[in-house]
């Protein structure tokens, strides 16, 4: 029997990475909201490796940061350990990673929502979803149904189930129906989305052992320390200073290879008992074994999991062969001698949706009021799921107060990127961003990313007005250190000498600094002996001034671009546009953008299927439609 | 209301020896353009919307084309609705081509076929009744036009821009990994070994661009060669694909004294057809000579269109056609099917087993439609290809490799520069943009299948 147990506006399901920034944003943004969880020691869990951030990622967090998301503040607070990869190649690609304690992550990102106004979080199995049909007699989301017969009402539902929704486990030979980490599977509501016609797919992942330190000998390691000099995720955040923890790296060598090549047939990933497609660019070592014989090692390193605990994260080494052959390929490897480990790794498969079922908004395109978010939309990573599901919040308050929906564009963030691939080109694997993925990576900087994304979001009522004046007062700085910079000269007497050091040829007449700057060689902080007017000013700002200068040329270049792709990518399309009976679009066409319904013309040409003459059509038949209005 | 977009040129009258051609220009930068590349004969400044003699010159050689009439005529009210300039010319083909890839090197880019007439109604300029005229030039294009100038690609041209392609791509791979994984065990991308491969990668460009001779231009088109005896009907064939009287017919063999060449639009397809003087033997000194052109003609077709006279049995000169055009892709034409059938399509059949056979009466105007289907078949299948050897028959071509070389060159001196490398991405990234552009292959998200194809990555 069922049971009335309340009614909210917004109703998450799921409390990962993704659900937790749903909630967040729907809560901060007005809405009564509830967010339920199978487990709640299970809010925000890393059940993969232990890391926040990486190239493409660390953009994502800072523009996560930079709407009003959570993530940053939370890695800020609970890392034990920051790197900023790429810093020997330009600023764009610059990405920030860090270790994070995942117990504390965990117990801080818990804490956000349990002290957060309007939000109010519980335990309990979502098995299925409420279905009403409106006025108009389309089909539109009433709540959710809880296994012990709890009934939530909700005007939006979203959807945030990561791998626990039909999940399985793999470990060599056996297999049973799990979430990640032991946690119990939601297999009732897999079962019902697929009775309520939502088309879903099955992908998989991995992950590797988790062993004890003391069983390991890092003399036999390299080690790899944090930054001297950290910087953080969150832009309210403006230094950072810790004793942070090392990370070691080892590698396999030619026995870790045979032992493992001859337990291929004893692999759950070879053995064909796993149907979901695994992403490419984490593939299991049994997978880098097979597909790349002639290479003689594999690098692995050894990341902490927390500082209250000895696990340790064997990174580059997942695998879904049986534990007793996971033990003796361990134990091949220099430094893994003596490994005890604590938990086997394993494969696991789980269910998901075909995102480009989705509107750009990532509400399910035959139920109104059903957003859905994270490995739920094909995607993997923390990183993924929490910017996808900040944007499902932000759109279910949207569509609740009637208004326009937030879609970022894939010339203002990765977060546009990765949502515009996922829901016009879809995916065949678990979707990772990749900086290789965005067409305008010199604009999408992780040290801009608040100003491509405060003010928009401020606007809609997320960013709060203690962020955005923050971002006003860093824009100033940065505006005013920049024009200063571009109006000081110095004399051939003054920098010389400076430029000398640098590697630079001399000047023979007075050059502004910005000028200067604009050598490959010279640096902001090299001119500071031929600045004596300079004011100290926060390292971000610094970042932020000298990218400016040294790249205005390139990022002039890139930015017109981006006019020309905008002008196609503001040319909105009718909602109610008859595809079906537009003369000269040619089938496939047809059938695409009827089934997809893009919003722009920018859109319906990334759309697989309809090509340039398709679109040159559109636009004669919208001209035509204009005139005979 | 209309998307402003690029400068497009184009040579805006068909092709053909003699008369006046016309090269024109639409968009923001034609005005731009025009006063770098026209030199008024007066000396004085270009006065919009007059036309004016002056000469068009090469501002980088300082080379003149040639001289020419011209008009600027700024935007708003011009067919297009934006600035558009319209340079005539003699009407050579050479100095036409000529005139409009200085347009392109100049900033302007190729017009796809219908952009003219496209610009002109969303910019309000064209008649809404004929907003289904313009799609179906717009569809034409890509449909017919474009698939089958893909298919008539010389193999071994786009074999060698596949090559270059593969060679930047193998560049962006390393590019790409090297940005996206900076913490796996892989070989470090390093400048020199970047500068090598953009070097060698340009020089491939370049050579292929120069294999381009503006002196010997070819018209595009497929050749289409239609051979029979005389008074057998090519006249009329020509006549009822052109859809007027361009070849003199009358029913005295040997009235067509010279080959007569048309260009010709069937269904997307460009062709270039030539009806020829027959190939009797001739006492007659002026028919001897079109007789050789007939015969050069034939040799280098890519189609030929045999025409038999139907209503009379096959005699010596039908046998002496049919000895010299085995081996020619062939479409033959039982013609004159009205006067009674005495050469039946079996015994054809016969002598040419696989053959496309037509019966026709083409003296009524009837049966050219069925002519048409026959040859747009065989080429859409892939039996009739164009022969051109590896030379860049189309300007089209020409402008997309000296872009790719002119994104190669801009990255390789950044690459000298050491900057960034995802600064110098974009450059490279664009030249092979152009190259695919030629060969109709879109390329873009392939470099991410290759990093995951070549590179053990991963967590």
């Amino acid at each position: 029997m069922s049971y009335e147990m309340g009614k909210y506006d917004i109703v998450v399901v799921g409390a990962g990475h993704a659900g937790c920034e749903a909630a967040l944003a729907s809560a901060r943004m007005g809405m009564s909201t509830l967010i339920l969880a199978t487990d709640l020691s299970s809010v925000a869990m890393m059940p993969c490796n232990p890391a926040i951030g990486g190239t493409g990622k660390g953009h994502l967090v800072h523009e996560i940061d930079a709407l009003g998301g959570q993530m940053g503040i939370n890695i800020d607070k609970t890392f034990i350990q920051s790197r900023m990869l790429n810093t020997a190649k330009g600023p764009a690609v610059h990405s920030l990673r860090a270790q994070a304690d995942k117990t504390e992550y965990h117990l801080e990102m818990k804490r956000t929502l349990e002290q957060q106004d309007g939000l109010d979080l519980k335990q309990g199995e979502v098995v299925d979803i409420i279905v009403e049909k409106n006025e108009d007699g389309a089909d539109e989301i009433g709540g959710v149904l809880l296994r012990t017969g709890a009934i939530y009402r909700a005007r939006a539902v979203i959807l945030c189930t990561g791998t626990f929704l039909g999940g399985k486990i793999f470990i060599g030979e056996s297999v049973y129906e799990s979430g990640p980490s032991g946690m119990s599977p939601a297999t009732v509501l897999a079962e019902n989305l697929r009775k309520r016609g939502l088309p879903m797919r099955r992908f998989k992942t991995g992950t590797p052992a988790r062993a004890l330190a003391s069983s390991l000998d890092y003399s036999k390691m390299q080690k790899q320390a944090g930054d001297e000099t950290i910087s953080p995720f969150s832009f309210m955040t403006d230094s950072l200073s810790k004793d942070q923890e090392d990370c070691w790296l080892t590698y396999t060598n030619e026995e870790t290879h045979t032992v493992i090549r001859n337990n291929f047939s004893r692999s759950a990933l070879f053995g064909g008992k796993i149907v979901g497609t695994g992403p490419r660019y984490c593939p299991s070592i049994e997978d880098k074994v097979k597909r790349f014989a002639d290479r003689k090692r594999h690098q692995l390193f050894v990341e902490p999991e927390g500082l209250h605990t000895e696990e340790m994260y064997i990174q580059g080494m997942s695998t879904s062969l049986p534990e007793d052959v996971q033990e003796e390929f361990y134990r091949t490897i220099e430094g893994l001698e003596n490994i005890k480990i604590t938990r086997p790794g394993y494969a696991i498969e789980y269910d998901c949706i075909d995102p480009t079922a989705l509107k750009t908004n990532l509400e399910y395109r035959e139920i109104r009021g059903l957003f859905c978010a994270g490995q739920f939309n094909g995607s993997s990573g923390y990183e993924e799921a929490a910017a996808q599901g900040l944007m499902a919040g932000i759109n279910a308050v949207l569509a609740l107060k009637h208004e326009k929906s937030f879609v970022l564009g894939r010339n203002e963030a990765y977060i546009g990127v990765l949502i515009d691939d996922l829901v016009l080109k879809g995916t065949n694997e678990p979707y990772r961003i990749m900086t290789s993925r965005a067409e305008y990576r010199l604009l999408l900087r992780q040290d801009n990313a608040d100003e491509r994304l405060t003010e928009k979001s401020y606007r809609i009522g997320l960013a709060s007005k203690e962020r955005y004046d923050r971002y006003l007062a860093m824009k100033e700085m940065t505006e005013k250190e920049t024009e200063r910079l571009e109006t000081t000269k110095v004399s051939p007497a003054a920098v010389n000498p400076i430029l000398e050091a640098c590697g630079s040829t001399p000047i023979s007449g007075s050059v502004s600094l910005a000028d200067l700057m604009r050598r490959p060689q010279v640096g902001y902080e090299d001119l500071a002996p031929a600045d004596p007017a300079r004011e100290e000013l926060p390292p971000r700002i610094k970042t932020r001034v000298e990218v400016g200068i040294k790249y205005s040329g390139y990022i002039e270049k890139q930015q017109q671009r981006v006019d020309k792709f905008k002008r196609m990518e503001e040319r909105a399309l009718p909602e109610d546009l008859d595809y079906e009976n537009i003369d000269g679009l040619r089938i496939e066409a047809r059938q695409k953008l009827a089934a997809m319904r893009p919003d722009t013309l920018g859109q319906a040409g990334r759309i697989s299927g309809v090509s340039p003459a398709d679109i040159n059509v559109l636009l004669i038949h919208l001209e035509r439609m204009r005139r005979s209005r | 209301m209309a998307i402003k977009e690029d400068t497009i040129a184009a040579i805006s009258t068909a092709f053909g020896e003699g008369g006046i051609g016309i090269v024109r220009m639409s968009g923001e930068e034609a005005g731009r353009i025009f006063s770098e590349i026209f030199v008024p004969a007066s000396g004085k400044e270009i006065v919009s919307r007059m036309l004016t003699y002056g000469s068009i010159r090469d501002p980088e050689t300082e080379e003149v084309i040639d001289e020419v009439l011209s008009v600027f005529m700024p935007a708003p009210h011009t067919y297009t609705t934006e600035d558009v300039v319209e340079i005539d010319c003699h009407g050579s083909v050479v100095s036409l081509r000529r005139i409009l890839e200085l347009c392109y090197k100049m900033g302007a880019r190729p017009a796809e076929r219908g952009e003219f007439t496209k610009r002109a109604f969303l910019g309000g300029r064209i008649d809404l009744s004929q907003a289904e005229a313009v799609i179906d030039v717009i569809r034409a294009k890509t449909d017919l036009g474009f698939d089958v100038a893909m298919k008539q690609l010389d193999g071994s041209f786009s074999e060698k821009i596949r090559e270059i392609m593969n060679e930047i791509l193998d560049i962006l791979v390393d590019i790409a990994v090297n940005i996206d994984y900076p913490d796996e065990d892989i070989e470090v991308l390093v400048y020199e070994k970047m500068e090598k491969a953009l070097t060698r990668a340009k020089e491939k460009v370049d050579a292929l661009a120069a294999s381009q001779d503006t002196g010997r231009l070819i018209k595009e088109g497929l050749k289409v060669s239609i051979i029979g005896k005389p008074n057998v009907g090519k006249s009329s064939l020509m006549n009822a694909l052109l859809g007027e009287s361009r070849a003199i017919v009358t029913s005295v063999p040997g009235t067509t004294r010279d080959t007569i060449e048309e260009s010709y639009d069937l269904r997307g397809i460009p062709l270039r057809i030539t009806d020829t003087a027959g190939i009797r033997d001739a006492s007659d000194e002026i028919e001897r000579i079109g007789i050789e052109k007939s015969k050069d003609s034939f040799n280098r077709a890519d189609l030929v269109i045999f025409m038999i006279d139907a209503s009379r049995d096959l005699d010596e000169e039908d046998e002496e056609i049919m000895s010299v055009i085995a081996g020619k892709k062939l479409l033959i034409l039982l013609n004159k099917q009205d006067l009674g059938t005495v050469v039946s399509r079996e015994k054809i059949e016969n002598r040419f087993p696989g053959c496309v056979i037509c019966e026709t009466s083409l003296g009524h105007g009837a049966d050219a439609g069925a002519v048409e289907d026959a040859v747009y078949d065989m080429v859409m299948q892939g039996d009739v290809k164009q022969s051109e050897s590896l030379v860049v028959t189309n300007a089209r071509h020409a402008d997309l490799l000296r872009r790719a070389s002119s994104q190669l060159g801009d990255a390789i001196a950044m690459t000298r520069l050491s900057e960034p490398l995802e600064v110098i991405e974009i450059d490279i990234d664009q030249s092979r943009q152009y190259l695919g552009e030629i060969i109709g292959e879109e390329a873009t998200g392939d470099i991410i299948d290759e990093v995951f194809a070549r590179f053990c990555l991963g967590k």
